[in-house]
């Protein structure tokens, strides 16, 4: 598989103090690479650095080159708004647009950047959306309802649906399942599994099972530096650092 | 307190001996079980008296609120009574305000009244919303603050600091360089012919519209810095721009509270009473053209209470001051339907 995202020598910081400290990994296409470690470790940062969301925060800053394609995202000239269109993002807690309906809501992406559909069109694009989510079933008869009235499962299969509406290559998810029950968080990860074949996933977890169920590849994390980074069966069953050992075994963290 | 200090005294004498020691435990065992007892005793069912004594209290003073409005409705009304006497219903719809001839109508002013007002709202909302948006979204937070500290000092100057300005400055300068400008391109429309005066309908919008601003806009930077920043990320997410993300995430938030902000504003515009006085002109009549003088409810009171002649005329003033306090309350009723049918309305048309 050829690597979709290349991260190279990635720094980044909040008012002057580095939280990610010379990072460099690839991620391979059509793939689910997890990036696992304790709370403050830096996996946030690291996949919000990938969409250029890092930036958005006051205060923050990084350097370092994020490949995306052959193409750098980092580069002077690169629009950071056209980097999220291509690479899309789902967070730790639902974020439906409360004044939204459930379909305005999928449909939201769509309406950006001057783009103008065809009522049909847009139709088409809410169910297959919808679908590839997993939600269509439990929300076809109430598309106009409102995005906030859905469980917090739903939500945030919605907002998978809101940021696949937009037809992304790549999709990070931060946390995705942290907020969420054990049947919803089920549900999601299914999802995973068929959304790969379309898209290149990065996925931040807390949940170390959820890490080895679900993912190809597996980051491991510490205190804003890379330590150990290979396939997720070589990572679980036999690590090669003595910290990642440590973590996966329960033994910190 | 008493079994505090023998607890006190036994356990600092604990080295003492083992016979003290032993006593300090006791001790301690027969407070706990007192403190157990006490509080069955007390039971589930039992408030602390503080906090009756805090609801109560609070009633009474919401209570006082209610009782001053009524009180002051019904003195208005007492003392409106020989104007109600006269005129009737007919009062509301009668253009004729001749104190000489002892004709009250209230027509000219309750048109002036809501027509500067909404007026100003026109120019003042979308400028409060492009600082509050400014504020909120564009500057850092340290600029920020300061600058929201600036505009909210608008809101300290007198009002009749206002109104100065209003006839030596404002007044002249709209007549000289902005009414021609209306007038040539915009003249088609009957808002903007006729003589161009600088005490005017106009000059009364565009000071209220200045006064009645920071009120908006602080309310308004307020509403879009409670704006979760998830609802930013998630927009920014999609691949928005700042723009769209404001019209996506911040603006739908927001609106129920701009909407509050912009009904704190209509109250403030439609009870200004010495700024508009003295720029408004001050001529009882309706005129389609802003370019002439008017007269608001508020500022007729003020200018005729003190020469008021008879004891009709004072009576007409007070019912005045009636009508405003009715048009005030029906404005404010009239934009919170409006609130509340449109947030109800945007989910109704679900299949």
């Amino acid at each position: 598989m050829p690597d979709k995202v290349i991260v190279r020598h990635l720094r980044a910081s909040f008012n002057k103090v580095e939280a990610l400290h010379d990072v460099s990994l690839n991620f391979a296409e059509n793939r689910v690479t997890a990036i696992i470690g304790p709370s403050g470790c830096g996996k946030s940062t690291l996949v919000r650095c990938i969409n250029r969301m890092h930036e958005v925060v006051p205060g923050a800053s990084c350097t370092g080159d994020v490949i995306l394609d052959g193409e750098n995202i980092y580069a002077p000239a690169v629009d950071p708004v056209q980097v999220r269109r291509r690479i899309g993002m789902v967070f730790q807690k639902p974020t439906p647009f409360p004044t939204m309906s459930i379909e305005d809501n999928v449909a939201a992406g769509l309406k950006l950047n001057g783009i103008a559909l065809a009522r049909a069109d847009r139709d088409r694009l809410v169910e297959q959306s919808l679908r590839r989510a997993a939600l269509w079933e439990e929300v076809k008869d109430r598309l106009g309802r409102p995005g906030a009235s859905l469980s917090g499962g739903q939500q945030q299969r919605l907002c998978v649906a809101r940021a696949l509406a937009v037809e992304p290559e790549v999709l990070l998810m931060d946390e995705p399942c942290s907020a969420l029950d054990p049947i919803s968080t089920a549900r999601i990860e299914e999802l995973l599994l068929e959304l790969k074949a379309t898209y290149t996933i990065i996925i931040v977890t807390h949940n170390m099972q959820q890490a080895a169920r679900c993912s190809d590849f597996t980051a491991f994390m510490y205190a804003g530096d890379l330590i150990e980074f290979g396939e997720t069966k070589q990572i679980f069953t036999n690590p090669t650092k003595r910290e990642t050992e440590d973590y996966i075994t329960g033994r910190f963290g | 307190m008493v079994v505090a200090v023998a607890i006190d005294r036994a356990t600092s004498s604990r080295k003492d001996g083992p016979h003290l020691a032993e006593l300090a435990d006791t001790v301690t065992e027969q407070v706990a079980a007192t403190q157990t007892r006490v509080r069955r005793a007390r039971g589930f069912g039992v408030r602390a008296i503080g906090d009756r004594v805090f609801n109560l209290t609070t009633l009474a003073l919401a209570l006082v609120i209610l009782a001053l409005l009524f009180g002051v409705t019904l003195d208005l009304v007492i003392n409106a009574m020989p104007s109600i006497k006269t005129f009737g219903l007919h009062f509301l719809v009668s253009t004729d305000w001749d104190p000489t001839n002892d004709q009250y109508g209230a027509l000219p002013f309750i048109y002036g009244t809501v027509v500067s007002s909404l007026l100003a709202l026109l120019i003042a909302v979308p400028l409060a919303l492009g600082v509050a948006l400014c504020l909120s979204e564009m500057v850092p937070t340290w600029l920020s603050h300061k600058l929201g500290f600036l505009v909210e000092l608008l809101a300290a100057i007198p009002s009749v600091v206002y109104g100065l300005w209003g006839i030596f400055i404002m007044g002249p300068w709209l007549r000289d360089h902005v009414d021609p400008l209306l007038a040539k391109y915009l003249g088609f429309l009957p808002f903007f012919q006729g003589p161009q005066i600088s005490v005017s309908m106009l000059s009364a919008a565009v000071v209220l519209a200045i006064m009645v601003l920071p009120y908006i806009s602080a309310v308004c930077t307020d509403v879009f810095r409670v704006v979760p920043q998830t609802q930013r990320e998630a927009a920014y997410a999609l691949g928005a721009t700042k723009w769209e993300m404001v019209r996506m995430a911040v603006l739908p938030f927001g609106v129920s509270g701009v909407i509050g902000a912009v009904i704190l504003g209509l109250g403030r515009a439609l009870g200004e009473t010495i700024a508009v006085a003295m720029v408004i002109g001050n001529r009882p009549e309706i005129s389609a053209s802003v370019f002439m003088p008017s007269s608001t409810l508020a500022s007729v009171i003020a200018n005729e209470f003190v020469e008021a002649t008879s004891d009709l005329n004072l009576a007409a003033l007070v019912e005045l001051g009636l009508v405003l306090l009715v048009l005030g309350l029906i404005l404010n009723v009239a934009a919170r339907t409006l609130v509340y049918s449109s947030t109800q309305r945007r989910f109704s048309k679900g299949k």
